[in-house]
């Protein structure tokens, strides 16, 4: 079996077989797995940028809340729907990317992920100021009635859970199928050597600007996402702490690994909840775990798996 | 052919537990005459970590108290009280996770408990999907405002624009009518702008500056010049770890003549007022949902909610005088929890599908007399709002110690109606 046709067997096989979890889960986990989908979109997006081509973002939170504002405000305040206010939400964050983009890929390393830490700060700030918009840091509700996609209501579990896996499903496709592609290759090239793929003659500055862009429109779907499913639009979302977030979850399932932002985010979702049940301190639990994972498993789960086990893994 | 019963490890496990039933049947006894002597399972959408932490304890201890009271009296409808707790993280992502768990997972008949206004209103949405009666102790106005949906109420504590409201009348005829305010600029702050504001100039006086200051600010001195020379009284509510920064600066910056200061009570909710640096709030005015301190008039009622919490006369644990309570808050806890059972009985509540008439059990109350079920006094339920209306507390800080002296009205916190849940459908 070639690497491609592997490849392809493997996310669709993924996909397929996430179908069929939504019909068998028992609500409750088939509302995290819901959730969980969105936010490994959200994981998806960050490692275009962060484990494909090297760059590390501390401020993807921006990209996730502009797709989120775009869409909710389209829809709370003016009244949009579903689809229409997604569009909205995903030019809100490919704009924003854009124009981060520019400013900060004038810097690199420690200097680029201040750079977005701080761009990312001044949007949340920002959405704290606007609070007679934005409802700043308590946030808004979109209304129950008006979260539907052509008279299906994304209210109902099994609705939303598709919904959901819809929007992972594209987000994976679009990367597995990218990073077979030229583009992807050049972009692995600029994380590995950034000189030497400039002297091959490659335009680096456009092939990262292009990154960047990908990476923050598919974090702006997820935020996007999140609004419709869930009917929420809060500050807390552009938070330092959403930026950190993708970083952690790519880094536990796998940097530049395409089902590593999934198993990242499951992961630590299952992590927090069971923990939970446990103690009060279980964020130290998901700490000692993390500690352990980082000593004992480099790459990441996905990552160690391709490493020892499956060198084909993409 | 025929099996000789032998003893294995299952059968004698059901003896011991038949054995242990048996033991407990004067339990069994209390709960006898309900349909069924399953517990009622209340999820408590706990704050025990992130921000909200030091509420989240203490609204815990309360929520343990209100819940033992219920049960030695014998439960609700015959079955004992169970709280399944769930910290939310003060998160609002995680709060509506939460709110889902409690309903799929554990099996819970309604969810309560969370204050903090993100939270809630993050977790509202998931609260209407799946039809959880959820019961919010968090003083925002997002209930009241129309904001969320029919399951979710707040009972138990009053909204933030009846309070503000409440407190401009003492506010202009004894400590002045021209006010400058000070506040952390995002939602709470947003809030007392707009609701004190348009409150004091209701009663003749005016604000001569807002004051924004920014979250993340660490140092308020270059903030102060900004206050007008002629300003009476000055009206702040920051909160957050910088808030003793903020008053020893202030402190710094006025010296020994200062203009009237007036605060709320939430800027120093589990902060003692022994400590380094708060000695300049000595004579100044504060709000509170509920007196710290114990007060020369203090109530049977406020007496035995205090044991029955394990809060000292100075607002502290008895068990450690340094935990100081979020006294202005909890009560909420104990009263929600007390409304719940009210509702339940009063609908014959008995599973997950009374929800609805659970509901409307409590939108059909009103008034709520002062008593050991509302220990912080007497209220009205709105049930059109999902908001409960209360009396109001000012207090003096003297030798470092909260003195109560205005009581509000109850009338004096009322506000026309924002919204009416009654029309929305289930």
């Amino acid at each position: 079996m070639s690497l491609d046709t592997r490849s392809v067997t493997l996310h669709l096989g993924l996909i397929a077989a996430l179908i069929v979890l939504g019909f068998v889960l028992p609500t409750y986990h088939q509302g995290n797995l819901a959730r969980i989908l969105v936010l490994a979109t959200y994981a998806v997006g960050y490692n275009v940028l962060f484990g494909y081509t090297g760059l590390l973002s501390l401020g993807h939170a921006m990209f996730f809340a502009a797709g989120m504002y775009g869409c909710g405000l389209a829809m709370h305040l003016g009244g949009v729907t579903v689809i229409p206010a997604l569009v909205i939400g995903l030019i809100c964050a490919a704009a924003l990317s854009a124009v981060v983009a520019l400013l900060a890929l004038r810097t690199i390393g420690v200097a680029f992920m201040i750079v977005t830490l701080m761009f990312a700060q001044s949007v949340y700030l920002t959405a704290l100021y606007l609070g007679e918009w934005t409802g700043g840091d308590e946030g808004f509700v979109i209304a129950q009635a008006s979260r539907q996609i052509a008279g299906y209501a994304l209210t109902d579990p099994l609705t939303r859970y598709y919904a959901a896996l819809s929007l992972f499903a594209i987000a994976l496709l679009i990367t597995a199928r990218m990073m077979q592609m030229s583009f992807g290759r050049v972009l692995i090239g600029v994380r590995e050597n950034e000189e030497r793929t400039r002297m091959l003659g490659y335009d680096v500055f456009r092939h990262k600007l292009a990154a960047v862009v990908i990476s923050g429109t598919i974090a702006g779907a997820a935020g996007a996402g999140y609004a419709v499913l869930f009917g929420y639009v809060g500050a807390t979302f552009a938070s330092v702490q959403y930026s950190i977030f993708p970083l952690l979850w790519v880094l536990l399932g796998g940097m530049g690994t395409t089902i590593g932002p999934l198993v990242g985010v499951a992961f630590m979702f299952y992590l927090i909840d069971y923990a939970s049940g446990i103690t009060n301190a279980y964020m130290l639990i998901a700490g000692a775990v993390l500690v352990l994972l980082t000593l004992f498993a480099r790459a990441g789960i996905v990552g160690e798996i391709r490493n020892r086990w499956a060198p084909w893994l993409p | 052919m025929t099996q000789t019963p032998k003893t294995s490890r299952r059968r004698l496990l059901k003896s011991a537990g038949a054995g242990a039933l048996l033991a407990a049947s004067p339990l069994i006894g209390r709960f006898a005459s309900a349909q069924s002597s399953a517990p009622i399972k209340i999820g408590f959408q706990q704050h025990s970590t992130g921000i909200g932490a030091a509420y989240g304890r203490w609204y815990g201890r309360t929520t343990d108290a209100a819940v033992k009271m219920i049960n030695d009296a014998g439960g609700i409808n015959g079955r004992p009280v169970e709280i399944i707790a769930e910290d939310d993280g003060t998160d609002p992502k995680r709060g509506a996770e939460v709110v889902e768990k409690f309903s799929n997972q554990h099996g819970c008949d309604v969810a309560f408990g969370t204050l903090f206004s993100h939270v809630v209103i993050g977790s509202a949405p998931a609260a209407g999907e799946q039809k959880i009666p959820y019961f919010v102790v968090s003083e925002g106005h997002h209930v009241a405002s129309g904001a969320l949906n029919r399951y979710t109420l707040q009972p138990g504590i009053t909204d933030v624009k009846s309070q503000v409201q409440a407190m401009a009348p003492y506010v202009s005829e004894n400590l002045g009518k021209k006010v400058t305010m000070i506040f952390p600029d995002f939602a709470f702050g947003h809030d007392h702008r707009d609701f004190f504001t348009a409150a004091i100039e209701a009663q003749g006086g005016e604000v001569l500056e807002h004051i924004a200051v920014p979250p993340a600010e660490t140092s308020f001195t270059k903030y102060f010049p900004k206050i007008p020379r002629e300003t009476e009284v000055l009206y702040h509510v920051m909160v957050g770890p910088a808030v003793l920064t903020f008053v020893k600066e202030l402190g710094e910056f006025f010296g020994p003549s200062s203009p009237a200061i007036f605060g709320f009570i939430d800027s120093l909710e589990a902060v003692d007022l022994a400590s380094p640096g708060l000695e300049f709030l000595e004579g100044t005015y504060f709000w509170e949902g509920n007196p710290r301190y114990a007060q020369a008039d203090q109530t049977e009622y406020d007496q035995a909610f205090r044991a029955a919490v394990g809060v000292d006369d100075n607002g502290a644990s008895v068990s450690d005088p340094s935990d100081v309570s979020t006294y202005a808050h909890m009560f909420g806890c104990w009263e929600t929890l007390n409304i719940i059972k009210a509702g339940m009985e009063a609908s014959d509540y008995q599973s997950a599908a009374d929800r609805q008439k659970l509901i409307e059990a409590v939108e059909a109350m009103t008034e709520m007399p002062e008593s050991m079920q509302h220990p912080q006094g007497p209220k009205l339920f709105n049930g059109k709002t999902h908001q409960v209306f209360g009396v109001q507390y000012i207090s003096r800080v003297e030798n470092g110690r909260l003195v109560k002296v205005h009581t509000t009205s109850i009338e004096d916190t009322l506000y026309p109606d924002e919204v009416d849940y009654t029309t929305q459908s289930f």
